[in-house]
């Protein structure tokens, strides 16, 4: 038998421990805090609409490959016979047709619906990676932090102010070429998964502060409770209380916020390719994509209509679901 | 108070300090030589060896690390090709604009700030009231209404707002001019209808993230026992609601907008790239392109500091705000 204190859990083994009485006593079954808020999750229906398009949007980005087979047009090939004498693309919405569907690029006349796709692919890998590499740093300072306190959270605690001193963007737009100079030469050709891998490193770097920040409020909320104490005069170790007594306590807001963080990074991507780091024109991004439409603003507007609307839709299902999962896993929250 | 503002200032400092030495290592001592982005494609290698040593390239880091410091302080000699003397807040010489850096940032400040401040004070305004009202009539259609509202801009991004706002209100309706900067002193009518959009467009996507938290702060202050209590000794409304509860309510609003205000003070940069203003933002954007290293160290200084002033201000106003907290 563990020794988690969540009281949830405690109820449901006790009334779950006689086994045999079990089939007897009807009416009152035991549920974990983590049951609990899968049924009211389900009962949410704008959880329900705003998951199912999300695993739309995952679905979507895992299969781009096949997506592109059965579409038949790659996100690099250029239809310039489709262009008129200034690069725009014929007929109407910016040469929508069923053959592409949300019409061509003005200039290099590349399919806009395949890019999506690949947009989709490559904003959802770097936000899923860049929040699981911040959880984890924010996770493991802030329970330090937290839990150790003294000098060590006074640190922790000046590191985070001077993390949020610096302008991300600048920092991260004068960082990333000296970072790239670092491995490839002056003209070397950058290869795409390095962009992608320093962009990730970027939002490492600056993104774990709100969690550490959360993280280390709750832990010290947790930190004079009776049962931490308990443990702590039984003789358990640092690993045992950070990872089997506080952690197990505090996954709720850690994953409501990393709910919200996929959705920050998400747009942060864009912004940085819309400012012109990181990615190059070679890998399809939402933000590339809105920089270059900016251009054609007055003689295309269907160009920036279709990745501003797309790049919309995945962050607005994040935030609702994040919502919703809020409220599913606190059921005294207000939002 | 006084100690806790001694202390404040202290930490303050260290984090400047801090932040002015990771910046200066970031961009002089890694290994991209310097001064190749300084100097215009027909370099030959005089040239830039001459670039290097009026830079002070070729001294310990420590001792250039010193250099900059002492002429933001007290001003500095730099050589005959940088403009000679340079005054107290010197921040150097930048070959790519041939011009001193305080010259430029003197320029560009003004556009940041004519675009920030009005704008936080709409997204602040709006937000908050926006807010306060949805808290108190929970339910309503109007609650319903500011809910989609801050849910839509919440995910909504500002170049895609902009080019929307652009689209309608320059190219289409022709409503307003193209987005320029025009000195307030000069013609005030013309400083406000170049930067409304921006301001709008910026209000638009804060003030959704602001009702958001001040709304679901105020609901929860409104159940606390104080706020009871106020209401049951017979206060009235208003003032149970406007002095009591909307006090306790505001203090994470204010930590938030510290933040986002030291922030964007530092530079708009997407604001300012989607309506073509040249601010701080775009001048460091463009600085890093070009690789002006004194331009871009200049710029990071200066947002840093508006950063942490702000957080010190929050710090200060909380004190002011919330009966509750003590400051030591």
């Amino acid at each position: 038998m563990s020794l988690s204190p969540v009281e949830g859990v405690a109820l449901a083994e006790i009334e779950s421990g006689g086994d045999a009485e079990a089939p007897e006593r009807k009416g009152v079954v035991g549920r974990s805090p983590g049951q609990l808020a899968w049924a009211r999750l389900r009962r949410d229906r704008t959880a329900m609409v705003s998951g199912g398009m999300l695993v739309l949007f995952m679905v979507l980005a895992l299969a781009a490959p096949l997506i592109q087979m059965v579409y038949g047009i790659g996100p690099r090939e250029q239809f310039q016979h489709l262009l008129d004498g200034f690069g725009m693309p014929l007929g109407y919405a910016g040469g929508v047709s069923g053959d592409h569907w949300f019409g061509l690029e003005p200039g290099l006349g590349r399919d806009i619906f395949i890019r999506l796709i690949y947009g989709l692919r490559t904003s959802l890998f770097i936000a899923f990676a860049a929040a699981v590499i911040t959880a984890t740093i924010g996770i493991v300072l802030g329970t330090l932090a937290g839990y150790l306190g003294g000098w060590l959270d006074a640190v922790i605690n000046w590191i985070t102010d001077l993390t949020l001193a610096m302008p991300f963007l600048v920092i991260a737009l004068a960082l990333t070429p000296t970072l790239v100079l670092r491995f490839y030469g002056e003209r070397e050709a950058v290869s795409p998964a390095f962009g992608v891998g320093v962009l990730i490193a970027v939002f490492a770097i600056f993104g774990w502060t709100s969690t550490a920040r959360l993280v280390r409020g709750q832990v010290i909320a947790l930190r004079e409770r009776e049962f931490v104490e308990a443990a702590r005069a039984s003789g358990a170790g640092l690993g045992h209380m950070l990872f089997r007594q506080l952690l197990p306590n505090i996954w709720a807001p850690i994953l409501v916020s990393f709910s919200l963080a996929v959705p920050q990074f998400i747009t942060s991507e864009a912004a940085l390719s819309f400012i012109g780091v990181g990615l190059s024109d070679e890998t399809p991004s939402f933000g590339r994509m809105i920089y270059r439409s900016l251009d054609y603003l007055q003689t295309d507007p269907a160009y920036v209509f279709f990745p501003g609307v797309m790049i919309f839709a995945l962050v607005f299902a994040f935030n609702l679901f994040g919502d919703a999962l809020r409220d599913a896993l606190d059921p005294k929250s207000s939002r | 108070m006084a100690r806790f503002l001694i202390k404040r200032i202290f930490s303050a400092t260290l984090t400047l300090f801090a932040v002015s030495v990771l910046t200066f290592l970031m961009f002089f001592a890694l290994p991209r030589d310097p001064v190749t982005g300084m100097c215009p494609k027909n370099c030959n290698p005089e040239r830039l060896e001459r670039v290097r040593e009026e830079l002070g390239l070729n001294d310990p880091l420590v001792a250039q690390y010193a250099g900059y410091m002492k002429g933001i302080f007290t001003g500095r000699d730099l050589g005959s090709a940088q403009g000679g003397h340079c005054d107290a807040p010197c921040l150097g010489w930048s070959y790519v604009t041939n011009e001193a850096v305080s010259d430029t940032i003197a320029r560009v400040l003004p556009v940041t700030l004519s675009i920030v401040i009005p704008a936080a004070v709409l997204w602040l305004l709006l937000g908050v009231g926006l807010g306060m009202v949805s808290a108190l009539r929970r339910g309503t259609w109007l609650d319903r209404l500011a809910i989609g509202f801050s849910l839509t801009g919440a995910s909504l991004q500002l170049y895609f707002v902009g080019a929307v706002l652009l689209l309608v209100f320059v190219y289409n309706l022709r409503l307003l001019p193209v987005p320029s900067y025009t000195s307030i002193f000069d013609n005030p009518l013309k400083w406000a209808s170049g930067l409304v959009l921006a301001w709008v467009a910026l209000a638009f996507l804060f003030s959704a993230i602001y009702a958001r938290l001040s709304r679901a702060q105020m609901l929860e202050t409104l159940s606390e026992d104080f706020v009871r209590t106020a209401r049951a000794k017979g206060l009235a409304k208003p003032k149970v609601y406007g002095r009591h509860a909307l006090r306790a309510a505001i203090t994470p609003v204010v930590t938030i907008a510290g933040l986002d205000v030291g922030g964007a003070l530092g530079g708009t940069v997407i604001t300012e790239t989607t309506f073509g203003i040249q601010g701080l933002g775009r001048t460091a954007v463009d600085a890093v392109r070009a690789g002006d290293l004194p331009t871009i160290m200049a710029t990071v200084l200066i947002a840093a500091v508006f950063v942490v002033l702000a957080n010190m201000l929050v710090d200060l106003l909380y004190a002011a705000i919330d009966p509750r907290v003590r400051l030591r």
